[in-house]
Protein backbone atom coordinates (compact mmCIF):
# COMPACT_ATOMS: atom_id res chain seq x y z
CA UNK A 1 0.00 0.00 0.00
CA UNK A 2 1.44 3.52 -1.03
CA UNK A 3 1.86 5.83 2.32
CA UNK A 4 -0.68 8.64 1.19
CA UNK A 5 -1.74 11.99 3.14
CA UNK A 6 -4.69 13.06 1.65
CA UNK A 7 -6.70 16.23 2.83
CA UNK A 8 -10.41 17.23 0.87
CA UNK A 9 -11.30 20.89 1.65
CA UNK A 10 -9.96 20.43 4.98
CA UNK A 11 -11.23 23.42 7.05
CA UNK A 12 -10.63 24.53 10.50
CA UNK A 13 -12.50 27.43 12.75
CA UNK A 14 -11.60 27.57 16.04
CA UNK A 15 -14.53 30.26 17.05
CA UNK A 16 -15.05 32.87 14.27
CA UNK A 17 -11.66 32.51 13.16
CA UNK A 18 -11.05 30.57 10.02
CA UNK A 19 -7.79 28.77 10.61
CA UNK A 20 -7.62 26.55 7.70
CA UNK A 21 -9.86 26.96 4.61
CA UNK A 22 -10.80 24.57 2.23
CA UNK A 23 -7.25 22.61 1.66
CA UNK A 24 -7.48 19.90 -1.08
CA UNK A 25 -3.76 18.34 -1.13
CA UNK A 26 -1.99 14.75 -1.45
CA UNK A 27 1.02 13.95 0.05
CA UNK A 28 2.65 11.69 -1.97
CA UNK A 29 5.43 8.95 -0.89
CA UNK A 30 8.86 9.05 -2.13
CA UNK A 31 9.26 12.49 -2.21
CA UNK A 32 9.81 15.47 0.66
CA UNK A 33 7.15 17.27 0.79
CA UNK A 34 7.40 20.98 2.14
CA UNK A 35 4.79 22.25 3.69
CA UNK A 36 5.24 25.70 3.24
CA UNK A 37 3.40 29.12 4.54
CA UNK A 38 3.93 32.41 7.04
CA UNK A 39 3.62 31.68 10.75
CA UNK A 40 0.18 31.62 11.93
CA UNK A 41 -0.88 30.35 8.02
CA UNK A 42 -2.59 27.28 9.41
CA UNK A 43 -0.03 24.97 8.74
CA UNK A 44 0.62 23.32 12.38
CA UNK A 45 -3.41 23.27 12.27
CA UNK A 46 -3.45 21.05 9.81
CA UNK A 47 -1.17 18.95 11.07
CA UNK A 48 -3.15 18.73 13.86
CA UNK A 49 -5.87 17.23 12.00
CA UNK A 50 -4.31 15.06 10.19
CA UNK A 51 -3.72 13.60 13.57
CA UNK A 52 -6.95 13.88 15.12
CA UNK A 53 -5.76 16.21 18.20
CA UNK A 54 -8.52 18.76 16.84
CA UNK A 55 -11.53 17.50 14.67
CA UNK A 56 -12.09 19.24 11.43
CA UNK A 57 -15.11 21.85 11.35
CA UNK A 58 -15.60 20.64 7.78
CA UNK A 59 -14.08 18.14 4.87
CA UNK A 60 -11.83 15.32 5.14
CA UNK A 61 -7.95 14.07 5.75
CA UNK A 62 -6.96 10.89 5.63
CA UNK A 63 -3.68 8.81 6.38
CA UNK A 64 -2.85 6.00 3.99
CA UNK A 65 -6.72 5.72 3.04
CA UNK A 66 -7.75 6.20 6.99
CA UNK A 67 -8.79 8.15 9.77
CA UNK A 68 -5.40 8.55 11.59
CA UNK A 69 -7.27 7.46 14.42
CA UNK A 70 -8.92 4.49 12.89
CA UNK A 71 -5.63 2.50 12.34
CA UNK A 72 -4.57 -0.18 14.49
CA UNK A 73 -1.05 0.91 14.56
CA UNK A 74 -1.02 4.97 14.66
CA UNK A 75 2.27 5.28 15.33
CA UNK A 76 3.67 2.89 12.81
CA UNK A 77 1.39 4.97 9.96
CA UNK A 78 3.07 8.18 10.93
CA UNK A 79 5.49 9.63 12.95
CA UNK A 80 4.88 12.92 14.13
CA UNK A 81 6.64 15.85 15.57
CA UNK A 82 4.71 18.53 16.31
CA UNK A 83 5.65 22.14 16.85
CA UNK A 84 4.42 22.32 20.36
CA UNK A 85 6.13 20.87 23.68
CA UNK A 86 4.46 17.40 24.26
CA UNK A 87 6.59 16.20 26.80
CA UNK A 88 5.96 15.69 30.77
CA UNK A 89 9.04 18.05 32.24
CA UNK A 90 8.83 15.61 35.10
CA UNK A 91 9.75 12.94 33.20
CA UNK A 92 12.97 11.11 31.86
CA UNK A 93 13.55 10.93 28.02
CA UNK A 94 13.74 7.06 28.37
CA UNK A 95 10.50 6.66 30.24
CA UNK A 96 8.53 9.07 27.92
CA UNK A 97 9.78 7.42 25.09
CA UNK A 98 8.87 3.48 26.93
CA UNK A 99 5.59 4.91 27.61
CA UNK A 100 4.82 5.57 24.44
CA UNK A 101 6.57 2.62 23.07
CA UNK A 102 4.49 0.82 25.09
CA UNK A 103 1.13 1.74 23.95
CA UNK A 104 2.21 -0.52 20.75
CA UNK A 105 3.90 -3.25 22.32
CA UNK A 106 7.32 -1.44 21.19
CA UNK A 107 9.86 -3.72 23.18
CA UNK A 108 12.30 -1.32 25.79
CA UNK A 109 15.47 -2.98 24.30
CA UNK A 110 14.34 -1.18 20.89
CA UNK A 111 13.83 2.15 23.05
CA UNK A 112 17.34 1.17 24.71
CA UNK A 113 18.79 1.10 21.26
CA UNK A 114 17.53 4.54 19.76
CA UNK A 115 18.21 6.08 22.57
CA UNK A 116 21.75 5.12 22.15
CA UNK A 117 21.83 5.86 18.68
CA UNK A 118 20.61 9.19 18.73
CA UNK A 119 23.49 10.48 21.74
CA UNK A 120 21.16 10.69 24.47
CA UNK A 121 22.31 7.79 26.63
CA UNK A 122 24.06 10.20 28.75
CA UNK A 123 20.92 12.14 30.47
CA UNK A 124 18.17 9.52 29.02
CA UNK A 125 17.25 8.89 32.51
CA UNK A 126 17.23 12.40 34.07
CA UNK A 127 14.32 14.61 34.56
CA UNK A 128 13.73 15.95 30.78
CA UNK A 129 13.26 19.59 32.21
CA UNK A 130 16.78 19.18 33.56
CA UNK A 131 18.44 18.70 30.19
CA UNK A 132 20.24 22.22 29.66
CA UNK A 133 19.38 24.39 26.85
CA UNK A 134 21.60 23.09 23.95
CA UNK A 135 20.49 19.60 24.52
CA UNK A 136 16.91 20.24 24.66
CA UNK A 137 15.40 20.54 21.17
CA UNK A 138 17.94 18.37 19.33
CA UNK A 139 17.59 15.99 22.34
CA UNK A 140 13.83 15.98 22.03
CA UNK A 141 13.64 16.07 18.31
CA UNK A 142 16.28 13.27 17.43
CA UNK A 143 14.37 11.05 19.64
CA UNK A 144 11.29 11.30 18.76
CA UNK A 145 12.05 11.34 15.07
CA UNK A 146 13.90 8.29 15.37
CA UNK A 147 11.11 6.96 17.65
CA UNK A 148 9.06 6.44 14.05
CA UNK A 149 8.68 3.25 12.69
CA UNK A 150 6.41 4.83 10.60
CA UNK A 151 5.34 4.76 6.80
CA UNK A 152 5.25 8.70 6.82
CA UNK A 153 7.01 10.74 8.83
CA UNK A 154 5.26 14.04 9.44
CA UNK A 155 7.87 17.17 11.18
CA UNK A 156 6.36 20.72 12.38
CA UNK A 157 9.10 23.53 11.62
CA UNK A 158 12.16 20.47 13.02
CA UNK A 159 14.79 22.90 12.05
CA UNK A 160 13.79 25.52 14.58
CA UNK A 161 16.03 26.15 17.23
CA UNK A 162 18.64 23.59 15.80
CA UNK A 163 22.22 23.43 15.81
CA UNK A 164 23.41 23.70 12.03
CA UNK A 165 25.00 20.01 12.92
CA UNK A 166 21.22 19.36 13.50
CA UNK A 167 19.78 21.16 10.85
CA UNK A 168 21.83 19.26 8.32
CA UNK A 169 20.90 15.69 10.13
CA UNK A 170 17.48 16.61 9.85
CA UNK A 171 17.52 17.27 6.12
CA UNK A 172 19.58 14.41 5.64
CA UNK A 173 17.49 12.14 7.60
CA UNK A 174 14.32 13.63 5.66
CA UNK A 175 15.84 12.65 2.47
CA UNK A 176 16.91 9.56 3.55
CA UNK A 177 13.27 8.67 4.31
CA UNK A 178 11.87 9.76 1.72
CA UNK A 179 14.55 7.68 -0.80
CA UNK A 180 13.07 4.70 1.02
CA UNK A 181 9.79 5.38 -0.60
CA UNK A 182 8.62 6.80 2.71
CA UNK A 183 6.03 10.12 2.57
CA UNK A 184 7.39 13.03 4.69
CA UNK A 185 6.16 16.19 5.52
CA UNK A 186 7.54 18.67 6.58
CA UNK A 187 6.32 22.12 7.42
CA UNK A 188 8.46 25.41 7.39
CA UNK A 189 8.32 28.81 7.11
CA UNK A 190 11.73 29.64 5.87
CA UNK A 191 11.82 29.43 1.99
CA UNK A 192 15.47 28.95 1.83
CA UNK A 193 15.06 25.73 3.80
CA UNK A 194 12.40 24.27 2.05
CA UNK A 195 14.61 25.02 -0.90
CA UNK A 196 16.77 22.82 0.72
CA UNK A 197 15.07 20.34 1.57
CA UNK A 198 11.60 19.66 -0.33
CA UNK A 199 11.42 18.33 -3.39
CA UNK A 200 7.21 19.56 -3.52
CA UNK A 201 5.96 22.36 -2.04
CA UNK A 202 2.69 22.32 -0.38
CA UNK A 203 2.56 26.82 -0.20
CA UNK A 204 -0.67 28.20 2.29
CA UNK A 205 -1.41 31.72 3.22
CA UNK A 206 -4.29 32.11 5.75
CA UNK A 207 -5.33 28.55 5.67
CA UNK A 208 -5.73 28.84 1.83
CA UNK A 209 -3.95 26.57 -0.45
CA UNK A 210 -1.73 29.06 -2.41
CA UNK A 211 0.34 26.50 -4.26
CA UNK A 212 0.76 23.12 -4.96
CA UNK A 213 3.92 22.30 -7.23
CA UNK A 214 7.38 20.91 -7.44
CA UNK A 215 10.12 23.35 -5.27
CA UNK A 216 12.15 23.60 -8.53
CA UNK A 217 8.69 25.24 -10.14
CA UNK A 218 7.54 27.38 -7.32
CA UNK A 219 11.06 29.16 -7.36
CA UNK A 220 11.24 29.73 -10.89
CA UNK A 221 7.81 31.13 -10.64
CA UNK A 222 8.23 33.33 -7.62
CA UNK A 223 11.96 34.98 -8.20
CA UNK A 224 10.89 36.11 -11.91
CA UNK A 225 13.54 37.12 -14.36
CA UNK A 226 15.33 40.06 -13.77
CA UNK A 227 18.46 40.82 -15.41
CA UNK A 228 20.85 43.82 -14.53
CA UNK A 229 22.92 45.19 -17.92
CA UNK A 230 25.66 47.34 -18.36
CA UNK A 231 26.34 48.69 -21.48
CA UNK A 232 27.73 52.54 -23.18
CA UNK A 233 24.50 51.75 -25.54
CA UNK A 234 22.22 51.23 -23.14
CA UNK A 235 19.24 53.05 -25.49
CA UNK A 236 20.15 50.93 -28.06
CA UNK A 237 20.05 48.00 -26.83
CA UNK A 238 16.64 49.08 -24.85
CA UNK A 239 15.51 49.34 -28.26
CA UNK A 240 15.93 45.79 -29.08
CA UNK A 241 15.17 44.01 -26.33
CA UNK A 242 11.61 45.37 -25.63
CA UNK A 243 8.81 43.19 -26.15
CA UNK A 244 5.44 42.57 -24.93
CA UNK A 245 6.15 40.56 -21.40
CA UNK A 246 9.13 42.87 -21.18
CA UNK A 247 9.67 45.34 -19.19
CA UNK A 248 13.04 47.76 -19.12
CA UNK A 249 14.16 50.14 -16.39
CA UNK A 250 16.74 52.64 -16.59
CA UNK A 251 18.32 52.66 -13.46
CA UNK A 252 21.19 55.34 -14.22
CA UNK A 253 22.97 56.27 -17.39
CA UNK A 254 24.33 52.80 -19.24
CA UNK A 255 22.60 51.01 -16.41
CA UNK A 256 19.12 48.88 -17.09
CA UNK A 257 17.25 46.52 -15.06
CA UNK A 258 15.44 44.25 -17.44
CA UNK A 259 12.26 41.95 -16.51
CA UNK A 260 11.14 39.18 -18.39
CA UNK A 261 13.84 37.70 -20.09
CA UNK A 262 16.61 35.23 -19.13
CA UNK A 263 20.53 36.69 -19.26
CA UNK A 264 21.58 34.41 -22.34
CA UNK A 265 18.43 35.29 -24.09
CA UNK A 266 19.78 39.65 -23.70
CA UNK A 267 23.40 38.59 -24.50
CA UNK A 268 22.24 36.69 -27.54
CA UNK A 269 20.39 39.69 -28.46
CA UNK A 270 22.79 41.95 -27.69
CA UNK A 271 25.84 40.09 -30.56
CA UNK A 272 23.04 39.76 -33.06
CA UNK A 273 23.21 43.51 -32.76
CA UNK A 274 26.40 44.29 -31.90
CA UNK A 275 25.95 45.94 -28.71
CA UNK A 276 28.54 46.33 -26.42
CA UNK A 277 27.89 44.53 -23.04
CA UNK A 278 30.23 45.75 -19.78
CA UNK A 279 27.87 43.78 -17.44
CA UNK A 280 24.91 40.98 -17.47
CA UNK A 281 23.64 40.05 -14.38
CA UNK A 282 20.89 38.17 -13.18
CA UNK A 283 19.22 38.93 -10.18
CA UNK A 284 17.76 35.81 -7.96
CA UNK A 285 15.19 38.03 -5.99
CA UNK A 286 15.87 36.78 -2.90
CA UNK A 287 14.01 33.43 -2.11
CA UNK A 288 12.31 34.77 1.33
CA UNK A 289 11.24 38.52 -0.73
CA UNK A 290 9.94 35.99 -3.46
CA UNK A 291 7.93 34.30 -0.91
CA UNK A 292 7.15 37.23 0.60
CA UNK A 293 5.10 38.61 -2.45
CA UNK A 294 3.69 35.52 -2.84
CA UNK A 295 2.04 35.33 0.39
CA UNK A 296 1.90 38.89 1.21
CA UNK A 297 -1.75 39.21 0.32
CA UNK A 298 -2.45 36.26 2.34
CA UNK A 299 -0.28 37.59 5.66
CA UNK A 300 -2.89 38.62 8.19
CA UNK A 301 -1.71 41.79 10.07
CA UNK A 302 -1.53 40.75 13.65
CA UNK A 303 -2.44 44.21 15.11
CA UNK A 304 -5.71 43.73 13.13
CA UNK A 305 -6.37 40.57 14.45
CA UNK A 306 -5.97 41.28 18.14
CA UNK B 1 25.93 9.75 8.19
CA UNK B 2 26.28 6.50 9.47
CA UNK B 3 23.30 7.41 12.04
CA UNK B 4 21.22 8.12 9.89
CA UNK B 5 21.92 5.22 7.93
CA UNK B 6 21.63 3.41 11.11
CA UNK B 7 18.28 4.85 12.04
CA UNK B 8 16.35 4.66 9.00
CA UNK B 9 17.57 0.69 9.04
CA UNK B 10 15.79 0.14 12.29
CA UNK B 11 12.69 2.13 11.05
CA UNK B 12 10.98 -1.69 10.25
CA UNK B 13 9.34 -2.51 13.66
CA UNK B 14 7.68 -5.47 15.13
CA UNK B 15 4.13 -4.32 14.12
CA UNK B 16 1.75 -3.41 17.24
CA UNK B 17 -1.14 -3.07 17.94
CA UNK B 18 -2.59 -0.55 20.12
CA UNK B 19 -4.25 -2.53 22.94
CA UNK B 20 -6.27 -1.56 26.10
CA UNK B 21 -4.02 -3.69 28.40
CA UNK B 22 -0.74 -2.19 26.45
CA UNK B 23 -2.23 0.79 27.43
CA UNK B 24 -2.46 0.34 30.78
CA UNK B 25 0.75 -1.01 30.55
CA UNK B 26 2.15 2.55 29.48
CA UNK B 27 -0.22 4.27 31.68
CA UNK B 28 1.75 2.52 34.75
CA UNK B 29 5.28 3.86 33.66
CA UNK B 30 3.66 7.39 33.43
CA UNK B 31 2.33 6.74 36.72
CA UNK B 32 5.40 5.54 38.22
CA UNK B 33 8.04 7.52 36.30
CA UNK B 34 6.71 10.86 37.66
CA UNK B 35 7.63 12.06 41.53
CA UNK B 36 4.51 13.98 42.47
CA UNK B 37 3.11 10.11 42.23
CA UNK B 38 5.82 9.17 44.96
CA UNK B 39 5.01 12.41 46.55
CA UNK B 40 1.08 12.12 46.88
CA UNK B 41 0.92 7.91 47.80
CA UNK B 42 3.83 8.56 50.62
CA UNK B 43 1.90 11.53 52.33
CA UNK B 44 -1.26 9.23 51.81
CA UNK B 45 0.75 6.46 53.75
CA UNK B 46 1.90 8.35 56.29
CA UNK B 47 -1.01 10.06 57.02
CA UNK B 48 -2.94 7.18 57.75
CA UNK B 49 -0.38 5.39 59.73
CA UNK B 50 1.17 8.31 61.41
CA UNK B 51 -1.60 10.25 61.91
CA UNK B 52 -3.40 7.33 63.46
CA UNK B 53 -0.89 6.41 65.55
CA UNK B 54 -0.42 9.82 66.65
CA UNK B 55 -4.68 10.35 67.76
CA UNK B 56 -4.68 7.03 69.41
CA UNK B 57 -1.79 7.86 71.53
CA UNK B 58 -3.34 11.10 72.79
CA UNK B 59 -6.66 9.44 72.87
CA UNK B 60 -5.57 6.60 75.33
CA UNK B 61 -3.18 9.28 76.85
CA UNK B 62 -6.72 11.59 77.85
CA UNK B 63 -8.91 8.79 78.23
CA UNK B 64 -8.50 8.63 82.13
CA UNK B 65 -9.10 12.33 82.43
CA UNK B 66 -12.55 11.79 80.34
CA UNK B 67 -16.05 12.76 81.53
CA UNK B 68 -18.04 9.78 81.53
CA UNK B 69 -20.03 12.13 78.48
CA UNK B 70 -16.93 12.02 76.49
CA UNK B 71 -16.13 8.55 77.16
CA UNK B 72 -19.68 7.41 75.83
CA UNK B 73 -19.39 9.28 72.49
CA UNK B 74 -15.38 7.86 71.93
CA UNK B 75 -15.08 6.23 69.27
CA UNK B 76 -12.00 4.50 68.97
CA UNK B 77 -12.88 3.53 65.64
CA UNK B 78 -13.32 7.04 64.38
CA UNK B 79 -9.57 7.98 65.89
CA UNK B 80 -8.02 5.44 64.27
CA UNK B 81 -8.77 6.12 61.00
CA UNK B 82 -8.55 10.29 61.30
CA UNK B 83 -5.13 9.89 59.14
CA UNK B 84 -7.80 9.06 56.21
CA UNK B 85 -8.88 12.69 56.63
CA UNK B 86 -5.29 14.32 55.19
CA UNK B 87 -5.03 10.65 52.71
CA UNK B 88 -8.17 11.65 50.79
CA UNK B 89 -6.61 15.09 50.34
CA UNK B 90 -3.27 13.71 49.12
CA UNK B 91 -5.48 11.01 47.13
CA UNK B 92 -7.81 13.48 45.38
CA UNK B 93 -5.29 15.71 44.15
CA UNK B 94 -3.05 13.13 42.89
CA UNK B 95 -5.84 12.03 40.78
CA UNK B 96 -6.50 15.35 39.50
CA UNK B 97 -3.04 15.31 38.55
CA UNK B 98 -2.69 11.90 37.00
CA UNK B 99 -4.47 14.19 34.38
CA UNK B 100 -4.05 17.33 33.97
CA UNK B 101 -0.57 17.56 34.18
CA UNK B 102 -0.52 15.59 30.67
CA UNK B 103 -2.73 18.74 29.88
CA UNK B 104 -0.30 21.46 31.20
CA UNK B 105 2.98 19.80 30.01
CA UNK B 106 1.57 19.10 26.69
CA UNK B 107 1.82 15.14 27.09
CA UNK B 108 -1.42 15.19 25.82
CA UNK B 109 -0.39 15.25 22.15
CA UNK B 110 2.23 12.91 22.33
CA UNK B 111 -0.98 10.54 24.75
CA UNK B 112 -3.09 11.06 21.67
CA UNK B 113 -0.60 10.66 19.14
CA UNK B 114 -0.35 7.42 20.34
CA UNK B 115 -3.46 6.56 21.13
CA UNK B 116 -5.89 8.31 18.97
CA UNK B 117 -9.35 6.62 19.64
CA UNK B 118 -8.55 8.69 23.41
CA UNK B 119 -10.40 6.40 25.73
CA UNK B 120 -8.29 3.95 26.21
CA UNK B 121 -6.03 6.09 27.78
CA UNK B 122 -8.89 7.54 30.21
CA UNK B 123 -9.80 3.85 30.91
CA UNK B 124 -5.94 2.80 31.68
CA UNK B 125 -5.83 5.91 34.01
CA UNK B 126 -8.62 4.72 36.01
CA UNK B 127 -7.71 1.05 36.34
CA UNK B 128 -3.90 1.47 36.74
CA UNK B 129 -4.33 4.57 39.81
CA UNK B 130 -7.43 2.76 40.83
CA UNK B 131 -5.33 -0.51 41.44
CA UNK B 132 -2.04 1.46 42.89
CA UNK B 133 -4.24 3.33 45.53
CA UNK B 134 -6.53 0.36 46.77
CA UNK B 135 -3.46 -2.03 46.59
CA UNK B 136 -1.36 0.98 49.03
CA UNK B 137 -4.48 1.58 51.10
CA UNK B 138 -5.29 -1.40 52.22
CA UNK B 139 -2.08 -1.88 54.23
CA UNK B 140 -2.18 1.01 55.57
CA UNK B 141 -5.44 1.04 56.79
CA UNK B 142 -4.89 -2.30 58.34
CA UNK B 143 -1.97 -0.99 59.95
CA UNK B 144 -3.11 2.24 61.60
CA UNK B 145 -5.58 -0.17 62.77
CA UNK B 146 -3.50 -2.23 64.28
CA UNK B 147 -1.18 0.79 65.80
CA UNK B 148 -3.96 2.33 66.97
CA UNK B 149 -5.51 -0.75 68.76
CA UNK B 150 -2.21 -1.99 70.34
CA UNK B 151 -2.61 1.58 71.90
CA UNK B 152 -5.55 1.36 73.00
CA UNK B 153 -5.49 -2.26 74.54
CA UNK B 154 -3.35 -0.34 77.77
CA UNK B 155 -6.87 1.03 78.20
CA UNK B 156 -8.61 -1.70 77.44
CA UNK B 157 -11.09 0.52 75.07
CA UNK B 158 -9.68 -1.22 72.08
CA UNK B 159 -12.30 -2.37 69.68
CA UNK B 160 -11.28 -6.06 67.73
CA UNK B 161 -11.29 -6.36 64.27
CA UNK B 162 -14.34 -8.78 64.56
CA UNK B 163 -16.93 -6.60 65.96
CA UNK B 164 -19.65 -5.97 63.67
CA UNK B 165 -18.74 -3.34 61.37
CA UNK B 166 -14.92 -3.07 62.22
CA UNK B 167 -13.24 -4.91 59.23
CA UNK B 168 -16.27 -3.76 56.64
CA UNK B 169 -14.95 0.31 57.72
CA UNK B 170 -11.38 -0.21 57.61
CA UNK B 171 -11.48 -2.31 54.75
CA UNK B 172 -14.34 0.56 53.62
CA UNK B 173 -11.47 3.30 54.42
CA UNK B 174 -9.53 1.87 51.47
CA UNK B 175 -11.96 1.59 49.51
CA UNK B 176 -13.32 4.77 49.58
CA UNK B 177 -9.71 6.30 49.53
CA UNK B 178 -9.64 4.21 46.00
CA UNK B 179 -13.16 6.14 44.52
CA UNK B 180 -12.04 9.87 45.86
CA UNK B 181 -8.83 9.48 43.45
CA UNK B 182 -10.94 8.35 40.58
CA UNK B 183 -13.56 11.20 41.43
CA UNK B 184 -10.32 13.28 41.17
CA UNK B 185 -9.32 12.03 38.05
CA UNK B 186 -12.77 12.17 36.46
CA UNK B 187 -13.17 16.17 37.77
CA UNK B 188 -9.21 16.21 36.74
CA UNK B 189 -10.68 14.65 33.05
CA UNK B 190 -13.35 17.34 32.78
CA UNK B 191 -11.38 20.68 33.59
CA UNK B 192 -8.18 19.76 32.18
CA UNK B 193 -6.36 22.41 34.22
CA UNK B 194 -4.56 21.79 37.73
CA UNK B 195 -5.79 24.37 39.79
CA UNK B 196 -9.05 24.21 38.21
CA UNK B 197 -9.27 20.72 38.85
CA UNK B 198 -7.99 20.50 42.26
CA UNK B 199 -10.62 23.80 43.08
CA UNK B 200 -13.31 21.31 41.52
CA UNK B 201 -12.50 18.81 43.37
CA UNK B 202 -11.91 20.76 47.29
CA UNK B 203 -15.16 22.18 46.41
CA UNK B 204 -17.19 19.33 45.67
CA UNK B 205 -15.75 17.77 48.42
CA UNK B 206 -15.13 19.57 51.35
CA UNK B 207 -16.68 23.11 51.07
CA UNK B 208 -19.80 22.38 49.28
CA UNK B 209 -20.81 20.46 53.29
CA UNK B 210 -20.14 23.05 55.26
CA UNK B 211 -22.77 25.63 52.63
CA UNK B 212 -25.57 23.25 52.73
CA UNK B 213 -25.73 25.40 56.18
CA UNK B 214 -27.30 28.21 54.66
CA UNK B 215 -30.18 25.90 53.41
CA UNK B 216 -33.34 25.46 56.31
CA UNK B 217 -32.54 22.96 58.32
CA UNK B 218 -34.93 20.39 57.47
CA UNK B 219 -33.62 20.46 53.56
CA UNK B 220 -29.87 20.54 54.66
CA UNK B 221 -30.53 17.41 56.91
CA UNK B 222 -32.26 15.93 54.03
CA UNK B 223 -29.71 17.04 51.56
CA UNK B 224 -26.05 16.25 53.27
CA UNK B 225 -26.49 12.80 53.59
CA UNK B 226 -26.27 12.38 49.80
CA UNK B 227 -23.56 14.58 48.91
CA UNK B 228 -20.17 12.74 47.86
CA UNK B 229 -18.24 13.60 50.80
CA UNK B 230 -20.92 12.53 53.42
CA UNK B 231 -21.61 9.40 50.91
CA UNK B 232 -18.49 8.24 50.66
CA UNK B 233 -17.87 8.43 54.70
CA UNK B 234 -20.54 6.63 55.67
CA UNK B 235 -18.54 3.08 54.58
CA UNK B 236 -16.50 4.45 57.45
CA UNK B 237 -18.89 5.14 60.10
CA UNK B 238 -19.78 2.37 62.60
CA UNK B 239 -22.07 4.66 64.79
CA UNK B 240 -25.44 5.70 64.15
CA UNK B 241 -26.48 9.47 62.80
CA UNK B 242 -27.51 11.54 59.84
CA UNK B 243 -25.93 9.15 56.91
CA UNK B 244 -26.71 6.54 54.56
CA UNK B 245 -26.20 3.07 55.10
CA UNK B 246 -22.36 2.24 54.51
CA UNK B 247 -22.61 0.29 51.74
CA UNK B 248 -25.55 2.50 49.99
CA UNK B 249 -23.49 5.06 50.90
CA UNK B 250 -20.15 4.32 49.24
CA UNK B 251 -22.55 2.62 46.20
CA UNK B 252 -23.72 6.21 45.44
CA UNK B 253 -20.01 7.76 45.89
CA UNK B 254 -18.98 5.64 43.59
CA UNK B 255 -21.98 6.78 41.02
CA UNK B 256 -19.94 10.18 41.52
CA UNK B 257 -16.82 9.11 40.16
CA UNK B 258 -18.29 7.32 37.51
CA UNK B 259 -20.69 9.94 36.36
CA UNK B 260 -17.87 12.21 36.54
CA UNK B 261 -15.68 9.86 34.15
CA UNK B 262 -18.36 9.50 32.13
CA UNK B 263 -18.39 12.63 31.58
CA UNK B 264 -15.30 13.38 30.92
CA UNK B 265 -15.13 9.95 28.34
CA UNK B 266 -17.75 12.29 26.08
CA UNK B 267 -15.73 15.26 26.23
CA UNK B 268 -12.75 13.52 25.68
CA UNK B 269 -13.49 12.25 22.41
CA UNK B 270 -15.18 15.68 21.62
CA UNK B 271 -13.02 17.92 22.74
CA UNK B 272 -9.70 19.13 20.92
CA UNK B 273 -6.86 19.05 22.04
Amino acid sequence: MTALIEAQGLTKDYGDKRAVDGLTFTVQPGVVTGFLGPNGSGKSTTMRLILGLDGATAGDVTVNGKHYRDHAAPLHEVGALLEARSVHTGRSAFNHLLALAQTHGIPRRRVDELIDLVGLSEVAKKRAGQFSLGHGPTARDRSRVARGSAKSVMLDEPVNGLDPEGIHWIRHLLKNLASEGRTVFVSSHLMSEMALTADHLIVVGRGRLIADTTTQEFLQQASGNVVIVRSPQAEELRGHVMGPDVTVVALEPGLLEVQGLTAQQIGETAARHGVVLHELTPQQASLEEAFMDLTRDDVEFKTAAA
Amino acid sequence: MSTVAQVTRLMPMPTGRVTQARVIVSEWTKLRSVRSTRYALATAVLATIGIAALACAIASHHYAQMSFRDRADFHPLEVNLAGVQLAQLAIGVLGVLVITAEYSTGMIRASFTAVPKRLPVLWAKAIVFGLTVLALMIPAVLLAFLVGESLFARHHINIPFSHPGVARAVIGAALYLTVVGLFGLGLGAIVRNTAGGIAAFAGIMFVLPPLMNVLPTNWNNAASPYLPLAAGESILSITPGNHLSPWVGLALFCGYAAAALAVAAVLLVRRDT
